[in-house]
């Protein structure tokens, strides 16, 4: 490092000498100066002086008081920015957790959950890390923006300048750069809440709600983390969200507020594109492409999924296809092992297609502008820090040497800029002998081939500071006695010096250059023929996994003839009879139908029915418990909705066309449904129902009183006290429901809101339950606060109480036979559907399985055997029934005319062991199809194995692999709890 | 619908009682049902039967059309227009080990330690579980109950569900022992903060070499003077004399290629592969060895992401085509409660390419063999225990699997189970309050 302090405080005392100013300036010449990307000087002057630019361009007076360095040839960029970073901030260590869980904060006077730390200040933590910094200005970095990379709020971030030289008075250069936040809990508290996404996501709205509450004066009580929260408001909010998904999450809760965040992505953004467009976020994209997999163990490589395979394959093209729809996006080390692999990941982006303009811009001005820095940091304005790296040309050019990074008007020597290339042919005579020199090889690691009476030599070189020194071998190869050499170079780049014979003889050494190697230009060839190998890319399709579409199946009409149709309506079964789908919806049902635009369907033999509908389900969910608390109104399925998960495709060949995904039973008060189409390949937003009802899951018994694990700290331990919890909560909601609508303030609670909502008849209960006293228990809950409970799912004892269910009005979801895997399934019968349909209960079959999901058909036909069900009751059981539960047979459950033309194509009977769907048909469009899924089965095998062959060729290009690890999918029920 | 709830009704015994099933009494009477389609379990079908029982075993299956013989003495089931099966088997279970699975004190199926093979299911079966009992409606009549956990889990035995007591029960005592192969892959430690996902196991061959140190060691004891008894090595002693069967549990192509080799490296006489996920990927080796698969549960999730959805539906069918021997088996979540669904688990398999007949002996005469009791049990054939029973319709069809009579070893036992009984219990009281 080469530092001459500028900017000393000038108040401060000095003692160990006088006080030096330096007013001079530096002046930069005959160089291309990129002062932005798109602003460039060809052969100018950059001015500097006090560690910032003063002028740049080709007419640049040099005031007389300068130092001239004369660059001829090379370029200048702005050095680069990371604006994610936890620089100089030490990650808090995790700790250590009690037996049982911890459900309140660990702090006073401040936020109710230990995660929210708006408070934290990243400049109170700092410690200017030099070693780190060496790391970053080696990688071409001049200022990063750190912050305390913990909690869902983590504070206020300082933006830094990498100065070796100077203290943090000069480096600091803002201590209130941004807000930051994500969606992981603190390392430093144990507080249970939030333990899902969508915990945290609610937990982020009803902060923002208390934050303005509080801002407004009503607290009667101190809370210093609201008041931090409030004071950072006008800041730039960064929001590490990590994946395409979390994205979208996170921004999702930004707008609700009038907040847009900017964005730390995961680098699938390219999935789906759109979306990531629409959020009108500016990004922080990550670069950790993924190394190959290291397939060449057969078995282990047969575990890979086709997923697996292409991140590798596609996430280089992240970049480009960012900079294809005009996001704006900066780009960081985030992630990375080391800043030592961002060169090598950015020329990757490179060749997969990003623009060097767009890569200069993502580190620059995208970034300096993100902060509102544009003026100070990220180009080569005048009045802008002095940060710029000298290099010998391209930046983005894998020859291309950067010599210099300097930081705040401090210079960082990477390269010797001055050095003279002595690359090439030397001859020499020593003692008699002639010999002939190769000096070859990268510049900071040349390498040297010594021949003499056309033998080789053994030889070493090393070069610094025009000072070269080699040993070479003798000629007798038996005694290993080596000749020494050092020369200094001279401007012709001829050796002088002098040699070492073994016998200890000095003798003066002169070597000639006879040929300079043009090492760069002939590389430079060799690499351009590498670029024209543009990057194959595996096609996106949706979801981007096997089985997703490369274009998305449309909508059609269609004519089935011929089909034993279920109506599921007062027409019964209907033999050969036709069936009409246009526009989405059933048209016609009827003999002899004809439509000329409609692609007709030989359904000779076959049935048709109303798609599936599972009452009760848990695939397609990113989470599926907030157990931290034991109600959890306030979060909603709808928001971790995963429309990649494979479970939807597996579900629609078994003819499933409609869920409700249920929040699981951690909780007596669970969270909100979503409830979905299963239109594989669309978003995540496009599978939720238009205008969908609204639900939310409670629960009752072993698992709400946390029975079968070792938890004995969180009410209720009993299902006494499960009764009082509805009954506080409820009484809680009743006064705040008149609170509001006597148009008092009142300090808006979402949980409140939600549980309001079911008092108001707005939102409906599905509630998981299993023995007849707690059932009979929530129906009186209900009862006194003038509701009614809508669905008891599970309910496998709710034969011994389906009068009191007929007379409450609320339908049973259970399962066909499932029972003793704990206590209170003891007394769970497969006769329970019968029985309570029997009773006038509206009865549904449901799964909770994802398994079972699929083959719905066959659990429906059991109350056949269990109970001598009609056949056409039962298949309502597992359509038109949890249709009504759901209230969404105004549009699905059975067919009928002008509802929604979700329907499915059996192969059988549909209630028989041995029927398969072979159409499942959502709203006219065919998302299953059995002769397409054989035709996509081959496909993904050669795909995969197309890959897989791409990775041993990257092996052997002797690119660096990662072993395998076979992925698995979480199989959810209801008492999956995530940590 | 009302009538056939009054059939069933009458049929099923008339007093409600709290305690279990009463075992049913010896047969004394020859008995023989007329009329019905027998699907005798090997692949045949006698469309109107014939089938005579005496003093607990088979004497006659006939095509009804054919034969004539005096049936004065007998007691006759007309069974016209129903359909007659062998009982069904269920291999690799834990039926009457455990009773509810959370409830730690009803748990008896894994003992802890590694090489366990003394360790005997069969002293702990519980003749008068609840779970057991709600087996026979379904038409499973015979099970292997079967011990889990460590490396060699233990001894198993194979029972009727129709007994006393443990000693009642047993239909073969300590019919092999059972080994999980080590596996492939590994979970990362999370608690550790290693990623919780499957990598390669970096312990196998180390895993594989105890276990084959395990068993020379044991081959070494049964060969010396044994006067100083070693339980465990012991144990294995019918592994090597061909008394006793190696089941080893094993589910991906490597381990079961590995496993065969082992057990022909030790002079396993016999072995049976049980799980057998990736079983289809190395079905001709199997064939080539001769070494049957008791398949896993047929009602999954495929393992994989690509998998084909249908993948674990057509298993059977892929090893079958191959020639190789295939029984089903039922182990995985909820596994008590779900073996009454092994008829249905069959029945899919039809969906998915094999017949009915082919699906049926999957868990009749190709289980029996492969436990070795197709002496006894698996086929409707003559010499055979009559352990059969009748159904209203095709067993394999959950609408149609509907019991009228069930026979074990002769004996006609109850169709009615804890179950049934809190099903006419209540459906009485709404019957009674209209």
């Amino acid at each position: 490092m080469c530092g001459f302090t500028l900017l000393a405080q000038d108040y401060f005392p000095k003692n160990d000498g006088v006080v030096t100013k330096n007013t001079n300036y530096t002046a930069i010449t005959n160089v291309k100066i990129y002062v932005t990307p798109t602003q460039v000087i060809e052969k100018g002057t950059l001015l500097i002086k006090d560690g910032k630019v003063v002028a740049s361009g080709t007419t640049v007076t040099i005031p007389k008081n300068s130092t001239i360095i004369d660059a001829t040839g090379k370029s200048i960029y702005p050095s680069f920015i990371d604006i994610y970073s936890s620089f100089g901030v030490e990650k808090p260590k995790r700790q250590g957790g009690g037996r049982s869980a911890q459900y309140d904060a660990s702090r006073t006077g401040y936020y109710w959950n230990d995660h929210v730390m708006p408070e934290n200040n990243a400049i109170d933590k700092f410690n200017y890390d030099s070693k780190k910094a060496d790391e970053l200005i080696k990688a071409g970095f001049g200022v990063v923006n750190t912050h305390i990379q913990d909690g869902i709020i983590r504070g206020t971030g300082t933006l830094v300048a990498l100065n070796n030289d100077d203290g943090n008075e000069v480096r600091v250069l803002d201590t209130r750069s941004a807000q930051y936040l994500s969606f992981s809990k603190s390392l430093t508290s144990n507080q249970a809440y939030p333990s899902s996404i969508m915990g945290s996501m609610a937990l982020l709205r009803q902060m923002y709600l208390d934050a303005d509450w509080y801002a407004k004066g009503n607290s009667k009580t101190k809370d210093l983390s609201l008041e931090a929260l409030n004071s950072n408001k006008q800041l730039v909010q960064i929001f590490e969200a990590g994946s395409r998904a979390n994205d979208l999450r996170a921004d999702k809760v930004g707008d609700a507020y009038n907040i847009q965040y900017v964005i730390l992505g995961g680098g699938d953004e390219f999935e789906r594109i759109g979306e990531i467009k629409a959020m009108n976020a500016s990004m922080i994209i990550p670069i950790n492409f993924p190394d190959a997999y290291d397939v060449e163990n057969a078995f282990l490589a047969s575990t890979l999924s086709l997923g697996d395979l292409r991140a590798w394959n596609q996430k280089p093209a992240n970049p480009k296809i960012l900079a294809d729809n005009n996001i704006t996006f900066a780009l960081t080390t985030h992630d990375l092992k080391s800043p030592k692999e961002f060169k090598s990941n950015l020329m990757k982006a490179i060749k997969f297609g990003l623009s060097k303009d767009k890569a200069l811009e993502a580190l620059t001005i995208i970034p300096a502008q993100i902060l509102g820095k544009s003026n100070s940091i990220g180009s080569l304005k005048n009045g802008a820090y002095a940060n710029f790296l000298i290099t010998s040309g391209d930046i983005f050019d894998e020859k291309t040497t950067v010599y210099e990074n300097w930081v705040q008007g401090n210079k960082n020597v990477l390269e010797n800029m001055n050095a003279i290339d002595i690359r090439g042919t030397y001859d020499f005579s020593l003692a008699g002998e002639t010999y002939k020199m190769d000096i070859k090889g990268e510049l900071d690691k040349l390498k040297s081939e010594v021949t003499s009476d056309e033998k080789t030599r053994g030889s070493k070189i090393s070069y610094a500071d025009d000072w070269v020194n080699i040993a070479f071998t003798t000629k007798d190869s038996i005694q290993q006695e080596f000749i020494r050499i050092v020369a200094n170079v001279d401007a012709n780049k001829n050796l002088n010096g002098k040699a070492m014979l073994p016998s200890g003889t000095e003798m003066t050494f002169f070597a000639k250059q006879s040929e300079a190697k043009d090492d760069a230009k002939k590389g430079g060839d060799d690499k351009k023929e590498d670029k024209n190998n543009a990057e194959k890319v595996s096609p996106i399709t949706y979801p981007n996994k096997a089985f997703g579409f490369a274009e998305l199946p449309k909508q059609e009409t269609l004519l089935f003839k011929n089909a034993t149709v279920w109506t599921n309506e007062k027409d019964g079964v209907l033999n050969n009879t036709d069936v009409l789908i246009k526009n989405g919806k059933i048209a016609k049902i009827g003999q002899n139908l004809s439509d000329s635009s409609a692609t007709v369907i030989d359904a000779t033999g076959k049935h048709l029915t109303a798609g599936v509908i599972d009452e009760h389900s848990h695939i397609a969910a990113a989470s599926i418990n907030e157990g931290g608390q034991n109600s959890s109104a306030e979060v909603t399925i709808e928001d971790v909705v995963d429309d990649t998960d494979i479970d939807i495709y597996r579900n629609l060949a078994g003819g499933v066309t409609s869920i409700q995904i249920l929040h699981g039973s951690a909780n007596p008060i669970g969270g909100r449904s979503a409830i979905i189409k299963l239109k594989w390949g669309e978003t995540a937003n496009n599978l939720i129902y238009n205008n969908s009802p609204k639900f939310i899951k409670f629960a009752l018994g072993e698992n709400v009183k946390q029975s079968n694990w070792e938890s004995y700290s969180r009410f209720p331990q009993t299902r006494m006290g499960v009764e009082q919890l509805f009954i506080d909560y409820f009484s809680r909601a009743k006064e705040y429901d008149a609170l509001k609508k006597s148009g008092k303030p009142y300090r808006k609670d979402l949980e409140m809101e939600t549980l309001a909502e079911i008092l108001n008849k707005e939102r409906f209960i599905s509630c998981h339950s299993y023995v007849q006293s707690e059932i009979n228990m929530l129906m009186k809950v209900a009862d006194k606060f003038n509701f009614n409970i809508n669905t008891f799912t599970h309910i496998l004892e709710g034969y011994k109480v389906a009068d009191k269910m007929k007379a409450h009005g609320v339908g049973g979801s259970t399962f066909s036979d499932w029972w003793s895997y704990k206590y209170e399934v003891n007394d769970a019968i497969p006769y329970n559907a019968a029985i309570m349909h029997d009773a006038g209960v509206t009865v549904a079959i449901n799964s909770d399985d994802a398994e079972m999901s699929r083959r719905l058909n066959q659990e429906a036909a059991k109350s056949v055997k269990y109970g001598g069900i009609s056949e056409e009751e039962a298949w309502k059981f597992v359509t038109l029934n949890p249709a009504k539960l759901l209230h969404i047979d105004d549009r699905v459950g059975s067919i009928k005319v002008g509802k929604d033309a979700d329907v499915v194509l059996w192969t059988d009977h549909p209630l028989s062991i041995y029927a398969k769907a072979e159409k499942t048909i959502i709203e006219g469009v065919t998302y299953f199809d059995l002769k397409r899924d054989e035709l996509m089965r081959d496909a993904i095998m050669r795909e995969k194995s197309d890959l897989i062959n791409e990775m041993l060729k990257a092996k052997n290009k002797g690119l660096k692999t990662q072993p395998i690890k076979k992925k698995e999918k979480e199989l959810l029920h209801c008492d999956s709890l995530e940590e | 619908m009302k009538n056939l709830k009054l059939l069933i009704l009458t049929l099923l015994c008339t007093s409600i009682s709290l305690a279990q099933q009463t075992p049913a009494s010896k047969q004394t009477k020859t008995i023989a049902i007329m009329g019905a389609t027998a699907h005798i379990g090997n692949g045949d079908v006698i469309p109107n039967s014939v089938v005579i029982f005496k003093d607990g075993k088979i004497v006659t299956v006939a095509d009804a059309t054919v034969i004539k013989m005096d049936m004065s003495d007998m007691e006759i089931i007309n069974a016209n227009g129903k359909h007659v099966y062998p009982g069904f088997i269920v291999p690799n279970s834990t039926l009457g080990l455990v009773e509810i699975d959370a409830v730690r004190a009803t748990d008896d199926d894994a003992e802890i330690g590694n090489f366990n093979p003394h360790i005997r299911s069969i002293i702990a079966y519980n003749a008068e579980s609840k779970v057991v009992e709600s087996m026979r409606p379904n038409g499973v009549l015979l099970g292997q109950i079967t011990p889990r956990g460590g490396r060699i889990s233990g001894t198993s035995s194979i029972a009727q569900f129709d007994a006393w007591n443990w000693e009642d029960a047993t239909v073969k005592a300590d019919d092999g022992i059972h080994m999980n192969w080590p596996s492939s892959f590994t979970r990362g430690r999370w608690w550790l903060g290693e990623d919780p996902g499957l990598k390669a196991n970096d312990k196998y061959s180390e895993q594989v070499n105890e276990v084959t140190a395990f068993f020379n060691e044991s081959k070494a004891y049964a060969d010396g003077d044994k006067t100083t008894t070693n339980l465990p090595y012991k144990a294995c002693k019918g592994l090597f004399d061909g008394t006793q069967k190696l089941y080893i549990h094993a589910d991906d192509e490597k381990g079961i290629t590995d496993a065969i080799n082992f057990a022909k490296e030790n002079k396993v006489k016999s072995m049976v592969i049980v799980g057998g996920a990736e079983a289809y990927k190395v079905a001709s080796l199997l064939k080539q060895n001769n070494i049957p698969v008791l398949l896993q549960r047929v009602h999954l999730r495929p393992n994989a992401e690509d998998d084909d959805y249908d993948l674990p539906y057509k298993m059977a069918k892929l090893l079958v085509d191959k020639g190789v021997l295939v029984g089903l088996e039922v182990s995985g979540q909820m596994e008590r409660m779900n073996a009454r669904n092994l008829p249905f688990y069959a029945g899919t398999t039809v969906a998915h390419g094999l017949t009915k007949e082919q699906a049926l002996q999957l868990i009749t005469s190709n289980t029996a063999k492969i436990l070795g009791i197709d002496d006894m049990y698996g086929t409707l054939e003559n010499g055979k225990n009559a352990t059969l029973f009748i159904s209203e319709g095709d067993a394999l069809d959950m609408r149609t699997n509907i019991l009228t009579h069930a026979f074990i070893d002769g004996r006609l036992i109850s169709l009615e189970t804890h179950q049934t009984e809190l099903w006419q219990r209540y459906d009485n009281k709404y019957k009674s309050k209209q």
